[in-house]
């Protein structure tokens, strides 16, 4: 097959089939039936499908809701910047579709034969490598998935300006301050977790992240870096414009913030756009510090648990683990990824519906005076353990 | 001018524990996490969901539960109330109209020749039953009160309030 058509596959299967998939799925069974179930209550629960008696978890509630959105009539406000207004929903639905381009849903594919070697904890492939799982092999990855992931500020700027509405405006200067505050917590959160892995690959980040330390213990970024997973964690959180960081669409004060003016399919776009950036959030977490296709202990030719001496002396060492073959770690791994994904969601979900909405000075206060010193205390500690061991 | 009452607030002071959030977090988030949880459970006895599906999940009323009316019958199917006025007198919405004739059995004196109920002004107090002195009159159909396209509907007459209407098992008439 040309390279072309397996790119165009590769981005197909990754964005349409689970970006999009998932980011639509979540807008329903994350925020309707998600938070039913913590306030004890059904959700949606009545559409159906032809009158089908099959309510499929409100599933049907979705797709009425799609087709509702592209029916609706689209209103532009007098006096708003007509280009700039129709662009913005693309602008802020764009980078979060983006900056999937370097997340490795597998490892290379390998036509040959895969050998781990034992010592290094490095799989090494006799044949060439293909890049099947991954939508393009970037060097810079983390870096290209930050610059995108700045870029979707100009979204909901542009958004809050175009509207010619003062909540609008409001809207967008908060969410503008809010992202850039939290990117710099953000990178600096991230910058221990480049040294010890000494790469900007995500691919090559996930690679190392399976191999083990003292021979038991995955090199897991959550497990090198833990206090770098919390502040990335919330300021991921922070950036994605959720609660309970939603100020720049804070409901009681600015009725929806930059979304105010918005109507019809450039409305859903807007939030099909925020829950794609929270999926991204969840895959990056994943990737860099959950060990992104990482299996615990799954090498690629199979489970390998550590040695044991057998119990005659002069027998030898014996390796626990089982075989398998090179297929069944391809899916194991791929299926790894994506649950890893969906529950970091889901996690992310949850912290929606149980914080409550913080002040606007106290969001600039968390970032500015609390994560952003503990980002850096977290980075200089980093890097005394790496210059003394 | 009278003094001010000012009543001292005693301030609850956060320890470091609960300003550094994270624990606090991890409370709240457990709480909801039990719910979350609780209510996927396969088992319907354990979830705290309280909504009852309506139309799929039929609600099982308690055993007085007063629904609409209806008149008992005599052993030959004959209507059994006796016209004494007791349920329209008590009846507090006065939405009880009977009009009483004489019987031909003489045994029997009075009957109905008209009994109207107004389920539209009925309140379903139930004092009507209770007023009955020969078990004429019951509630306990299980029937909510349909809702009328007309008003005139809304007008139960007896022939219609007796289609309900059962033998019952207390003796009638007595001795003179």
């Amino acid at each position: 097959m040309p390279d072309i058509v397996i790119n165009l596959i590769k981005i197909v299967c990754i964005v349409f089939g689970f970006v999009l998939g998932l980011a639509s799925l979540m807008t329903l069974l994350g925020d309707r039936k998600q938070s039913a179930l913590i306030q004890n209550r059904v959700g949606p629960n009545r559409a159906r499908i032809l009158g089908l008696p099959f309510v499929l978890l409100g599933i049907p509630h979705f797709i009425a809701d799609g087709i509702k959105m592209v029916l609706k009539e689209n209103i532009v406000p007098d006096g708003a910047h007509k280009g700039l207004h129709m662009i913005a929903p693309a602008l802020v639905f764009m980078p979060a579709l983006l900056g999937w381009v370097g997340l490795p849903f597998m490892d290379l594919y390998c036509d040959g034969t895969v050998t781990v070697d034992v010592n290094t904890w490095r799989e090494v492939c006799t044949g060439t490598q293909q890049n099947y799982f991954q939508i393009m092999q970037m060097n810079a990855g983390l870096l290209f998935a930050f610059a995108i992931a700045s870029v979707s500020v100009y979204g909901a700027a542009i958004a809050g300006w175009a509207s010619n509405s003062n909540y609008s405006l409001i809207g967008g200067l908060r969410s503008s301050a809010q992202m850039i505050s939290y990117e710099v917590t953000m990178a600096l959160s991230l910058a221990g977790i480049i040294m010890i892995f000494g790469t900007l690959d995500l691919n090559e980040m996930v690679r190392q992240q399976g191999y083990l330390m003292g021979g038991w213990l995955p090199k897991w970024g959550i497990v090198v870096q833990p206090l770098a997973f919390f502040i990335f964690f919330l300021a991921g959180m922070a950036e994605t414009k959720r609660a309970p960081f939603d100020l720049p669409e804070g409901e009681s004060e600015i009725v929806a913030g930059y979304i105010t003016e918005y109507s019809s399919m450039k409305f859903a776009i807007m939030q099909l756009g925020e829950y794609a950036a929270t999926v991204f959030i969840g895959a990056l977490i994943a990737v860099l510090f959950l060990g992104g296709w990482q299996v615990p202990f799954l090498f690629a030719d199979g489970f390998y648990f550590g040695t044991t001496h057998l119990a005659m002396p002069g027998a030898g060492v014996e390796i626990l683990g089982t075989n398998l073959a090179y297929l069944i770690v391809i899916a194991l791994r791929i299926g790894s990824m994506c649950i890893k994904t969906v529950i970091l969601v889901w996690l992310q979900f949850m912290m929606r519906w149980t914080l409550p909405r913080f002040r606007y000075d106290q969001v600039m206060v968390l970032g500015w005076k609390i994560l952003l010193p503990l980002s850096l205390a977290n980075l200089v500690v980093t890097a005394f353990v790496l210059a003394i061991f | 001018m009278g003094t001010v009452q000012v009543k001292p607030v005693v301030r609850h002071k956060q320890g470091l524990w609960e300003k550094s959030y994270i624990p606090e977090i991890a409370k709240g988030l457990k709480i909801t996490m039990q719910h979350f949880f609780r209510n996927l459970s396969p088992i319907k006895e354990n979830r705290t969901i309280f909504t009852r599906l309506y139309p799929e999940e039929v609600t099982v009323y308690p055993e007085r539960f007063r629904g609409l009316h209806r008149l008992m019958l005599r052993n030959d199917g004959q209507v059994r109330c006796v016209a004494c006025m007791c349920c329209s007198t008590i009846c507090p919405a006065n939405c009880i109209h009977i009009e009483a004739a004489e019987h031909d059995d003489p045994s029997v004196e009075k009957y109905p020749r008209v009994f109207v109920i107004d389920e539209l002004r009925c309140i379903v107090c139930g004092l009507c039953v209770e007023a009955c002195p020969c078990d004429a009159i019951r509630m306990d159909t299980g029937v909510h009160v349909h809702p009328y396209i007309d008003r005139g509907d809304a007008f139960l007459d007896r022939d219609l309030l007796m289609e309900l209407g059962t033998l019952s098992m207390a003796v009638q008439g007595g001795e003179r």
